[in-house]
Parts: structure tokens; C-alpha cells; sequence
């Protein structure tokens, strides 16, 4: 591949990385009652094949002569990346109560075995695993090739471009800035995590408050680590997510609630609140351009006619344009969050309400202190799946309602890439930005998985 | 497209919960039942429920009328309903986009179920070497929509000379580890005296799938039947890339085409697509919909 090589500093770093983790993973191994030479070497394997990853496919460009020092620090990070992404995985394999947990997780699902069939299962998996491995697995791992080229849609030639464009993504633009944010971000979740392991509940309130403080931080930080061109992207699809998310769950429990109340007609009244689940996102986004248009809407035209309000035009105005296309998703997500609500509703603890009651909770008070919390996982699931939704289902709905304008300000992070990939003929480019919200992707996932372990239990 | 990715974490009891619809008995919940209590909520729920369905029905109404009705911002239904149909259905032929698309989901939606089906049966009730694994490795795509690689998906299906053909539309999508991962965890639950008398009564595996596992799981396969539906008719980034020729394009590309009809727009024919488009994922929704909310009953945290 590209013509890098192998200069000192990538070997300082390469022999850094290997000793980090043998030293690491040998103590940790050690703990856990394994053999020294077993630890302790798996650790430096991991350490010296985890920079590999990354590197040889890229034939350590990232240190060759045309490398200019993004590149090079970039190529640094990719190589504590991966060192870190193995030794992870290597602790996984020597840490016995986790190897003891899988092989029994492993077990609970399997019963009332069929002998005999030595070829069967193959068969019976074949179409799943043929359809993923070439349909997902191989265009995943050459999304991985293009991000490193330059390919133009439609033309044959390819040209290798090492990091460059990622480099064109990932690169504050003000690092000293940048890095007093991460500071106090450190700082918030340090004194947040002291404070709320205090006796006094007063300071627990307050560690509590610098943790979430400590939360939008590092969504600003993140917003500080782009380059100012992709800055915009993040930022538009932080409000579009945000506003998705938030409006739309408040609303949806809200109205849950409303909905569950026993009484005459209530199944005519979910069918009516259900319904948007049906209609696609595109179509929503149909609806409303039609709705909000700018000079014949009926929106418009109400808001001019009852309340004196003059409408600016959505399609020239950024911040209505992101507004109506979080209208738009709210509604269209509604009917899903209303039936997990609904739903969930029915398993809200009796006897505390009744508690609740008998010590005079009014309507409002048992459902902010009461059902609010009982529903907390079903509102953390809907978060994930809202947050899904908004990264990748508001496809349709953006490209009819607002086509990621005026001036890319409706251009969520999916959009982005087909702008610059369909319309922008720049596959890898857009392959690179496809990895940027894979990552993000990928932190949401694990998110969901420590959070759920804790707080959502699978069915009966 | 991405919502093939919800049920892994979706609290997924299958035979607990009572469905929604035949739910509150329970006092509690709501306020205590005095008649004068009674109609605020009516008059609050029935505010909410015409916000929330007034934009299905305001493009009802504007599918009936033609620009001079709409320009006037009339609520009323219009006379043009029959000119508009002539425009959507004949000039523009809707029919085909929404043919083309039923056959897509159709194919879609059959596919991940029996493929997912199998795979259930395989990850319960036999045993073969590196299982782990592999489960393993059909877990991890649902952390993996199909849009962060569909550039590349792209290039290999037209590769493959798969454009613009009904075998692009469908074939990468016969695959579910949303269904393989929903079987297993449904067949894990039934008890396993239901394998061991088949054993003894001389079934083979995949007599036992479809005799006595089939009947047992209307209700999940309903589910995922609804999402599977919903998910290949909601496509939509997927074909733009892969269909270019409009006599194989699916409706909610080819709803475009009633935007800025000749010229200036015409509103009329756009909802009354837009609601036509709409009628199949609404009928299979409400077709399906005690499968789904009993598929889907949710157990909260004890």
C-alpha cells in the first residue's frame, strides 16, 4: 500500500506501546492467578499486534516523509488505539470470573439438544452468515480501504492518501482551548465523583450536578476536536439528536400518561396517538414541507392569521429549518415511544402509588416521584433507539423537508456523507466521515450495554 | 433504516405483559374516578390526539384539492380528488413505485423471518463447535447499521451488476441478527420437555421448527414481522444509490417526483401520494398490531 516506513519514531512508539502492555496486562493477569510468562507475555502481544492493526495496512504512512505532523499524531493515536483496543480484549481472555461468566452464558440458552446432526447447524446458518459476511463484514472492512484513498464516484483510478482524510476531520482548531476544556472536564468528574461518594446529601446533590456538568463538557470538547469545516456537521447533528431526543421523550411520557388514564375511548384515543408510526420518515418529511410552506403553509397562514406571527421562511432560516425537521422527528417517533410508555405504565408498582396517595401525593407529584423513575429504563432505552432514529432515520425526512440546507445547517452527520460522497463524487471522503459516526455509534452501544446490565432486565 | 438495531436491548419478555390495548383496570394510575374528573382528560386527550393526527389529516384534506383550494388555505376537502389520482396514478404512475416496493418488503420481510427462524433453532436446540463465536460474531452487526458502510455496499452490489434490479433491493437484507437474536432468547424460554418429546416420538430438528416451534411463536414472528415490514418499506438512502431507472424505483423515491410537478408545485398530487404511500405499512400495522404489543410487552426493573 502506501510507500511509509518504518522511521524511528514509529518503532519508539511501537516498543512503548508493547512494554505498556506487557506491564499492565502481566500485573492484572497476575492478580487474577495466572502464570507469569502467560501474562505477562500475552500483555506485550497485545501491545506490539494492537499499533499493527492500524499500521500495517497503512504501511506506517502516518510516519513516512510526506507525513506532516497531524498525520503523525494521528498515527500515534490509531497506535494507542489499538494497543488498547487488544489489551482490553486480552484482559477479557485472562480475567477468569469473565471467562467463567461467558462459558455460562453460553450454556443458559441451550437445551433439549438434537444429536446426531453433525452438518445441520452449518446449513441452517449458512444464509445468515453468507448474507452478513458479505454484505456488512466486507463492505465494512473496505469502507476501512476507501477512508484511506482518494476515489472520485464513477472512476476507476484510486489514489492513495494515508490519513489525509481524516486529518481534514479530526484537528482542533484552537488546541489551547481544547485542552483547558478537557482540564475542567477532568476536574467536574473528578470533584463530582468524590463529592457524591460523601455521607451528607446536600454534596451528593451537588457531585451529581458537576457529573452531568462534567457530561455536556465533554460534548463540548468533542466539538472543539473537529476542524472548524466539520465543526458544523457535529454541532448540527447534536441539536437535530438533542432536540429529537429530549422534546420527544418529554412529550411522550407525558402524554403516556395522559393516554393510560381509565377511561371511556381510550383505545380510540392510542390508535389516533399511535399512528404516526406508520408513515415513513420520508413521507413525514413530505407532509411538513407542505405544511410549513413558506408562502401558501397553513402553519404559516395560522400563526399570521391568529397570533400575529409573522413566520420567517424554514428553507432560508437555520435555526426554524432545524426546528421543523426536530417537529417532524418528534412526531414521527412519537407513536413508537408512546407504545413502549403505554406499555410500561402497566408495571408501575401499585403499592407505591398507593403510598404515595395515602400521604397525599397529588396527580402531578405521584407522576413526577413515582412513575417518572419507574419508567427510567424504558426512558433509557427509548434514548438509544430515539438517538438511532435521529442519526440515521432522519435521512428521508431531511432530504425532502430541507435537503440539509440552508447552507448545510439541517446536514446531520448521515447527510453529510451522502453530500459529499453521491452528489460531491469524494467516496473516501465520505468513507472517512462514515467511520467518524461509526465511533459514535459504537460509544452509544457500549453505553447502552454497561447501562442496561445494570438497569433494564430481559424478559421473564 | 437503522431501526433494525432496537431489540437487542429492548426489554423483550414474550408471553408476560397484556397487550396495551387491553390494559388499565387499575384505578390507581390515573385519578380517582369522579365524572368531574373525567372531562378535563377527555378535553386534553382529545386536543393531543388532533395535534398529533392533524398532519395525516390536514394531507388527507389537501390530497382532495387542487392549488387554488390550498392557495386559499381551505380546511375543507376539496372536488379534485379524481383529477389529482389522474396525476399520481396515470402521469406519474405511482402504481409501479408502490408495487415495486410491496414486492421489496415482502421478499424482505419472509427472508429475515425464515433465515432468522433457522438461526434460532441452530443456537438452541444444537450443539456444533465454536458457537460462541459465532453468535458472537452475528451479535456485534447489530452494533453495525448498514448505512455507515453503504458507500461501500454501493460499489459492491453494482459490482456485482445488481443495479437497478429487484435482487440489489433485497438480497444484503435477508439477514437479521435483530430476528436470530429474538428467536433464540423465544426458544430458550419454551420449555425444553418440548424438544425431548419430539426426540421420542423420532422428529428431526427441522420437522420439530415447524410443527411445534411455528405454533408457539405467531406472536414474535408477528413482531418482527411489523419491524421487518416497516424497516425495508421505510428504505429510503438505500435506493437512491442502487436504482437509477424509475421503472424500478420504490415509492418513497419515487414520491419525489410529485415535488415541483411542471414547474410550480402542485399540492394535491403530492399528499394524495404521500397518503397513498401510506395505506400498506398503515393496513400491516393494524393487521399485525396485537402480535407486535404482545411481542413487545416491555418488563420493567424489579
Amino acid at each position: 500500500m502506501h510507500a511509509g516506513e518504518l522511521t524511528l519514531p514509529a518503532i519508539i512508539a511501537l516498543s512503548l506501546t508493547t512494554g505498556f502492555g506487557a506491564v499492565t496486562l502481566g500485573r492484572l493477569g497476575l492478580a487474577a492467578g495466572r502464570p507469569r510468562g502467560v501474562a505477562f507475555g500475552a500483555g506485550a502481544l497485545a501491545g506490539f499486534v494492537g499499533p499493527l492493526l492500524f499500521m500495517v495496512p497503512l504501511g506506517f504512512c502516518t510516519f513516512g516523509p510526506e507525513a506532516v505532523t497531524a498525520d503523525t499524531l494521528l498515527g500515534y493515536g490509531l497506535m494507542a488505539a489499538g494497543a488498547g483496543l487488544l489489551l482490553r480484549l486480552g484482559w477479557t481472555f485472562l480475567d477468569p470470573v469473565a471467562a467463567r461468566a461467558r462459558a455460562e452464558a453460553a450454556d443458559t440458552t441451550t437445551h433439549g439438544v438434537f444429536k446426531g446432526h453433525p452438518f445441520l447447524p452449518w446449513l441452517l446458518l449458512a444464509p445468515t452468515l453468507i448474507i452478513l459476511a458479505l454484505f456488512l463484514y466486507w463492505p465494512a472492512g473496505r469502507t476501512l480501504t476507501l477512508s484511506t484513498r482518494l476515489v472520485r464516484l464513477g472512476a476507476p483510478g484510486q489514489v492513495e492518501r494515508c490519513v489525509t482524510n481524516f486529518t481534514e476531520l479530526v484537528g482542533p482548531s484552537r488546541p489551547g482551548l481544547a485542552f483547558t476544556v478537557m482540564m475542567i472536564t477532568l476536574g467536574l468528574f473528578v470533584a463530582g465523583s468524590s463529592l457524591s461518594r460523601r455521607a451528607d446529601a446536600a454534596m451528593q446533590r451537588l457531585g451529581g450536578y458537576l457529573s452531568s456538568a462534567g457530561v455536556a463538557s465533554v460534548l463540548l470538547l468533542l466539538s472543539l476536536l473537529w476542524t472548524a469545516s466539520y465543526q458544523r456537521v457535529y454541532l448540527v447533528t447534536l441539536i437535530i439528536s438533542a432536540g429529537t431526543v429530549i422534546i420527544g421523550l418529554a412529550l411522550s411520557i407525558g402524554i403516556a400518561y395522559l393516554a393510560y388514564q381509565p377511561i371511556r375511548g381510550a383505545g380510540i384515543y392510542r390508535t389516533f396517538l399511535i399512528w404516526p408510526y406508520a408513515i415513513s420518515p420520508p413521507i413525514a418529511g413530505l407532509i411538513f414541507f407542505v405544511m410549513f410552506d413558506p408562502s401558501n403553509g397553513i402553519i404559516e397562514h395560522w400563526l399570521g392569521s391568529l397570533f400575529g406571527i409573522d413566520l420567517p421562511n424554514y428553507r432560508q432560516n437555520a435555526q426554524l429549518a432545524q426546528a421543523v425537521v426536530i417537529i417532524a422527528s418528534v412526531w414521527k417517533t412519537l407513536g413508537y415511544n408512546l407504545l413502549f410508555y403505554i406499555a410500561g405504565l402497566q408495571t408501575v408498582p401499585g403499592d407505591q402509588l398507593e403510598a404515595a396517595q395515602l400521604d397525599g401525593a397529588n396527580s402531578w407529584q405521584r407522576f413526577r416521584y413515582v412513575v417518572i423513575p419507574a419508567l427510567s429504563p424504558i426512558t433509557f432505552f427509548l434514548i438509544v433507539t430515539n438517538l438511532t432514529y435521529a442519526f440515521f432515520d432522519t435521512f428521508g425526512t431531511i432530504d425532502y423537508l430541507t435537503a440539509g440546507g440552508p447552507a448545510g445547517q439541517t446536514s446531520v452527520a448521515m447527510y453529510e456523507i451522502y453530500r459529499v460522497a453521491i452528489p460531491g463524487r469524494d467516496l473516501g471522503r465520505g468513507a472517512a466521515q462514515s467511520l467518524i459516526l461509526f465511533l459514535g455509534v459504537v460509544a452509544l452501544t457500549i453505553w447502552q450495554f454497561r447501562s442496561t446490565g445494570k438497569r433494564v432486565s430481559y424478559g421473564s | 433504516m437503522a431501526t433494525d438495531t432496537t431489540p437487542l436491548t429492548s426489554p423483550t419478555g414474550i408471553r408476560s405483559v397484556p397487550s396495551a390495548r387491553s390494559a388499565p383496570k387499575r384505578p390507581l394510575l390515573g385519578h380517582r374516578k369522579s365524572r368531574a374528573d373525567r372531562w378535563p382528560t377527555h378535553l386534553a386527550l382529545g386536543v393531543v390526539c388532533f395535534i398529533v393526527a392533524f398532519p395525516l389529516l390536514y394531507a388527507m384534506i389537501v390530497a382532495t384539492q387542487g392549488n387554488t383550494e390550498f392557495f386559499a388555505n381551505q380546511i375543507t376537502p376539496g372536488n379534485r380528488l379524481g383529477d389529482n389520482f389522474q396525476v399520481v396514478w396515470r402521469d406519474r404512475n405511482l402504481g409501479g413505485y408502490l408495487w415495486n416496493s410491496t414486492i421489496q418488503a415482502v421478499i424482505i420481510t419472509v427472508g429475515k423471518t425464515i433465515t432468522a427462524l433457522l438461526c434460532g433453532l441452530a443456537f438452541v436446540h444444537l450443539r456444533f463447535p465454536f458457537k460462541g463465536p459465532i453468535f458472537w460474531l452475528v451479535l456485534v452487526t447489530l452494533m453495525m447499521p448498514t448505512e455507515i458502510s453503504i458507500l461501500a455496499l454501493f460499489q459492491i452490489v453494482a459490482g456485482l451488476g445488481w443495479a437497478n434490479s429487484m435482487l440489489g433491493l433485497t438480497i444484503p437484507f435477508l439477514a437479521s441478527a435483530t430476528g436470530a437474536f429474538l428467536f433464540r432468547q423465544h426458544f430458550a424460554n419454551l420449555p425444553s420437555d418440548l424438544s425431548e418429546a419430539a426426540q421420542l416420538d423420532g422428529a428431526k430438528p427441522l420437522q420439530f421448527l415447524f410443527r411445534i416451534l411455528l405454533p408457539l411463536s405467531w406472536n414474535v414472528i408477528g413482531a418482527l414481522a411489523v419491524i421487518q415490514f416497516l424497516y425495508s418499506w421505510n428504505m429510503y438512502l438505500w435506493p437512491l444509490l442502487i436504482i437509477s431507472e424509475q421503472s424500478e424505483q420504490v415509492v418513497q423515491i419515487g414520491l419525489g417526483t410529485l415535488r415541483n410537478t411542471g414547474g410550480g408545485q402542485s399540492y394535491g398530487p403530492l399528499m394524495l401520494g404521500a397518503v397513498i404511500a401510506s395505506i400498506p405499512p398503515t393496513l400491516v400495522f393494524i393487521g399485525l398490531q396485537k402480535q407486535f404489543l404482545s411481542g413487545f410487552s416491555i418488563n420493567a426493573e424489579k
